[in-house]
């Protein structure tokens, strides 16, 4: 039944005829009777005092339904935005957590902090009440600069966090890796800033909040990876509204890359204000807006070390990094350089014993949270570059010693608290080598020479930890929310089914891949079955859609839940065809008899379960829906090999990627070409964040790179054709449908083969690192201090 | 965006007296300034629409000469035989500004009216010697790119075209600014009767500008080793997020040598 439509098949798209024919439906579509529209006056700099506010024009302008400062936040007694996590720093004390409030109040702390906001008939008209608004600000010095900040900068963002530290982290026992390296027969050390980007999903953000005046239930419509958590955290600990008084609904949503994980202040005060004015109130941010108020990713400093004895073989990797958390703690904020980072500091490496140091610095910018791989991506980029400059000054190939360390029995124990269920990293290696024709560089570097280019290539071997996680697990590492999936089968009369799932899609096509794994399970058309997601009125409970977790934790959810209902289904079977339940089989969408032809199609027990006049009443209930809920054992460990190839003009420092061959180990694979497609995306990321993406600050802490004028996001054209591989993976070992995650590999996996490629391209001009994005003008600029250097000599 | 009125001209004269008004100002392919009205960065109070001016449109060959209307796209002028043929330079420096949708909008007058630092034309017009024609003269483009953002037009003037003497050989080559896409540095080489002539965009704190070292090094020897051994200094050079004034210098060079060697 489910053939062309199974697990492993590459089925086209569903949700895709809605958004290539302008169908889709996002917030921004979705109008209310009566809407009125949200202005939110931002802070033009970055660290000031609010010495007077005066909103008395702006209340009389036209069109002006409501003008809101954060004296009236903190006058109604609403909560700040909260953070999700809390880190234990290495004192065992709790991170600095100061209030963020949802209108500033006493202070600004970046440029794009709101302080006012305006509600008026049509956002024009909230927008030029917006310009008679006076504000006195008190100009303060900003910190922008961590490193700064971290040798102590004289002024505090937050009077909580003296030297702007909101915490000191370690993992990883120091001594033994101290002794490692008191006994290292060689020591490689390099010094990496992981860039600063702008998420820039192609949706801006946007909600409404609507209060209904009869029922005095709320609902918020917003652009959302997770409504259920949006709930959560705004229900309880901002605005005090219980759950069953307030619907958040994420509709179709365009794109997230993790800046729409977060609960934002914008929710919480179109929610709040719209019981004030008694209409519904929309807010939906612009470009220039996105930049200034959207988390921003990655952000971290980090100085490496890795322990070596003669052979190449790793002893130990020291890493003491200062990670940017902006000016307040965004939703996850701060998990991300510790857990998500630290914990993958062991790579696909045997490494005995490693340590890592992590300072959360305040700084005046916007806040700073996971951006598509969260932490992965900086703790690859660490280690498999310093791999490479290892390899380089041992004068070994790139591939042959990361052979020397890998590991290979599982389950492993890495030294950072994680284990590692299953893997085959010489395979992965072995494929990326293969369709990359590794063997014969030598030959396309000397033609490139021929032609005047530097040619190179940059292995990367990632490992990431993704389907965050075992509950019990994160809740010990400071999670304040457990991170299970939920989902409910229901049957319908007839035989079709409606998933409720709490994943949520924002690009990843689960209205496919979800269907798929239904399908194929209850052996029913691919077109009878409906994915529903987003709604917190319609689906029970959900965790939604991050980490790369959909398939891996919602879709073992979906397993669990089909399991109980072919098996309350075997009951309702065995009555119909007087058999006993132990000898019922469930297989290609029949219960059988087994050894007998006797059988019923699914749709006939369906319609028995709710016209149930030949039933089994004393024992099962009618109807036929059913609700697992799944929280994994452990996280899963997608990993790969990716390899680079580039060719650089040493005329003009501009690099040309000639190839991205990636070979992937996402365990079973449910729709080949949805993965593919995640892997492009995710590869495109990556090369975005090596090559292009830059989001710089001005010591006044004024955002530089504002716009698309000066933040350069990658376009088609500078990508090079993908070559990516996926097949013969080692499947997860403890979930059902031994899957392990797509979504980020590619943004984690590529920036270090990137880097790693032009640095080989640059072998004989001595040079060791060039900090990302790798444009043409650092490319040149280090050219051109080598020569003159390799001159003087 | 605020409130203006609008209106839209069918003659060059009508378009004048309509920008003598209060607070009015020229749209032509609107590509920069539809963007900053948007933004609420400019306050129009009546907008005067050029494109419905036929005159100021086409592309035309008189002897020697190629007459670009002002109100003629980029996309016009890429695809035009007659520019490609007499200045391939100049095609292909239209054929490589925005994407497709801009150069269906955008206009050769709006772009050299505006003179961003940045924008491709004015290095074609002082390498060409173009003539800036406006409804009351004709301009040189030395005499009319002032500097940054301002050019020799007076108020309610316009230009109405372009008028390119044919050179025996041209070359655009740009080099993109990574976010952009406008030109980090383009260069602009022709071969013309008074000599070879090199004009910079994107460069100059000051906007476009000819380099004499370079002209007379090619004027000399139309060679790229001749290129080699002219210092371009970065003094003067803009610097920004993507790129310093010694890279600027260097792309200069680089791409001035890559110009000679298209040209041949």
């Amino acid at each position: 039944m489910a053939k062309d439509f199974g697990i492993g098949e590459s089925v086209k798209r569903s949700e895709d005829v809605r958004f290539v024919t302008g169908n889709g439906k996002y917030t921004d579509d979705i109008n209310r009777p009566g809407q009125t529209y949200a202005y939110f006056l931002r802070s033009p700099v970055a660290h000031a005092t609010l010495d007077s506010i005066n909103i008395d024009e702006a209340k009389k302008a036209p069109g002006v339904v409501g003008v809101f400062t954060g004296q009236d936040i903190a006058d109604a007694g609403l909560g700040g935005v909260p953070c999700g996590w809390q880190i234990t720093d290495k004192h065992g004390d709790p991170m600095k957590e100061p209030a963020h409030p949802i209108l500033a109040h006493g202070k600004v702390r970046h440029v794009g902090d709101p302080i006012v906001c305006v509600v008026a008939d049509t956002y024009a008209q909230a927008r030029d009440a917006a310009e008679m608004i006076d504000i006195d600000f008190g100009q303060l010095p900003a910190v922008v600069d961590m490193k700064a900040a971290a040798e102590g900068n004289p002024t505090n963002v937050h009077d909580e966090a003296p030297d702007n530290v909101c915490y000191d982290w370690e993992l990883g026992d120091k001594e033994a890796v101290d002794s490692a390296f008191a006994g290292a027969a060689h020591v490689t050390t390099l010094e990496l800033v992981n860039n600063r980007l702008v998420a820039n999903p192609m949706e801006p953000r946007c909600c409404i909040g609507d209060w209904d005046s009869s029922s005095d239930d709320y609902t918020l419509y917003t652009t959302s990876q997770n409504p259920h958590v949006i709930r959560l955290l705004m229900g309880a600990f901002v605005l005090n509204i219980p759950e069953h008084k307030l619907r958040v609904y994420a509709p179709d949503v365009g794109g997230g890359f993790g800046a729409k994980i977060y609960h934002y202040a914008e929710e919480a005060f179109v929610t709040w204000a719209s019981k004030q004015v008694r209409r519904p109130i929309k807010w939906t941010s612009d470009r220039s807006e996105a930049f200034i108020s959207d988390a921003h990713g990655r952000d971290q400093v980090t100085k490496a070390e890795l322990a070596m004895d003669a052979e190449g073989k790793f002893l130990a990797l020291r890493c003491d990094t200062l990670a940017n958390m902006g000016a307040y703690l965004s939703t996850f904020a701060p998990a991300i350089p510790t857990w998500l980072h630290g914990t993958l500091l062991a790579g696909q490496y045997a490494t005995p014993a490693v340590h890592c140091r992590v300072r959360a610095m305040f700084t005046n910018t916007v806040p700073v949270d996971a951006y598509r791989g969260a932490g992965r991506p900086e703790a690859t980029y660490i280690l498999e570059r310093i791999v490479n400059k290892a390899a380089k000054e041992l004068g070994l190939d790139q591939c042959e010693l990361r052979r020397r360390n890998f590991i290979r029995d599982f389950p492993y124990d890495t030294p950072v608290a994680v284990q590692y269920d299953t893997g085959d990293f010489d395979k992965t290696l072995n494929k990326a080598m293969e369709i990359s024709d590794y063997a014969n560089f030598e030959q396309r570097r000397q033609e490139a020479a021929s032609r005047g280019k530097l040619r190179g290539i940059g292995l990367s071997c990632y490992i990431e930890a993704c389907g965050i996680a075992p509950s019990s697990l994160v809740g010990a590492l400071g999670a304040r929310a457990g991170l299970y999936e939920a989902a409910t089968i229901r049957v319908n009369p007839t035989g079709s089914v409606t998933v409720l799932t709490g994943s949520h899609s924002h690009g990843q096509g689960h209205e496919t891949t979800f269907a798929q794994v239904v399908s194929d399970a209850l052996g029913i058309p691919f077109e009878s079955v409906d994915i529903v997601h987003g709604d917190t009125s319609k689906v029970p409970f959900g965790m939604g859609t991050y980490g790369s977790r959909s398939l891996a934790v919602g879709g073992s959810a979906i397993v669990k839940a089909v399991d109980k209902v072919v098996e309350k289904g075997k009951k309702i079977a065995a009555h119909l065809l007087e058999a006993a339940e132990s000898d019922i089989v469930f297989e290609d969408g029949q219960y059988k008899v087994a050894g007998t032809d006797k059988a019923k199609a699914f749709a006939e027990v369906s319609l028995a379960a709710y016209v149930p006049h030949n039933y089994p009443i004393e024992d099962v209930e009618p109807g036929l829906e059913e609700t697992a809920f799944y929280d994994p054992k452990n996280f899963t460990f997608p990993a790969g090999a990716y390899l680079c190839e580039v060719e650089v003009d040493p005329e003009t420092g501009k690099v040309e990627i000639i190839d991205l061959f990636a070979a992937d180990d996402f365990g079973n694979i449910v729709n080949p070409m949805i993965v593919e497609g995640q892997v492009h995306g995710g590869l495109a990321q990556g090369l975005g964040q090596a090559m292009l993406e830059n989001c710089v600050y001005d010591e006044e802490g004024q955002l530089t790179s504002g716009s698309y004028m000066d933040y350069a996001m990658p376009l088609a054209g500078d990508l090079p054709m993908f070559t990516v591989s996926s097949e013969d993976g080692t499947p997860c070992t403890h979930n059902p449908l031994g899957v392990k995650g797509c979504g980020e590999a590619g943004a984690i996996g590529s920036p270090p083969a990137l880097v790693n490629a032009v640095i080989d391209a640059l072998r004989d001009h001595g040079i060791e690192h060039i900090d990302m994005p790798l444009s043409p003008n650092r490319v040149w600029s280090a050219i051109n201090a080598a020569s003159h250097k390799q001159a003087a000599e | 965006m605020y409130a203006f009125d609008y209106q839209k001209p069918s003659d060059v004269d009508s378009a004048v007296a309509a920008l003598k008004s209060e607070g009015a100002q020229p749209l032509s392919g609107g590509q920069t300034l539809i963007p900053t009205l948007k933004m609420r960065l400019n306050m129009p109070e009546v907008l005067v629409d050029l494109s419905g001016i036929e005159s100021m449109k086409g592309i035309s060959r008189d002897g020697d000469t190629i007459h670009v209307g002002a109100a003629t796209t980029h996309g016009a002028i890429a695809k035009s035989a007659d520019i490609q043929s007499a200045i391939p330079g100049l095609a292909h420096q239209a054929s490589r500004i925005g994407d497709p949708a801009v150069r269906n909008r955008g206009t050769i007058g709006g772009a050299i009216a505006n003179n961003d630092p940045a924008a491709c034309y004015p290095s074609a017009c002082m390498a060409l010697n173009a003539t800036i024609v406006t409804n009351t003269r004709e301009l040189s483009a030395a005499n009319f790119f002032l500097g940054m953002y301002t050019t020799a037009l007076e108020e309610d003037e316009i230009v109405t075209a372009v008028k390119f003497p044919v050179p025996s050989g041209s070359s655009y080559q740009k080099f993109d600014q990574p976010a952009s896409r406008f030109p980090l540095v383009g260069v602009f080489v022709a071969k013309t009767a008074e000599g070879v002539r090199v004009a910079v965009t994107g460069a100059g704190s000051d906007g476009v500008f000819r380099h004499e070292g370079l002209e007379q090094a090619l004027s000399g020897s139309f060679s790229a080793d001749a290129v080699g051994g002219v210092t371009v200094s970065s003094d003067g050079l803009m610097k920004d997020l993507h790129g310093t004034p010694e890279y600027r210098a260097n792309l200069i060079k680089v791409l001035t040598k890559r110009a000679v060697q298209e040209i041949g």
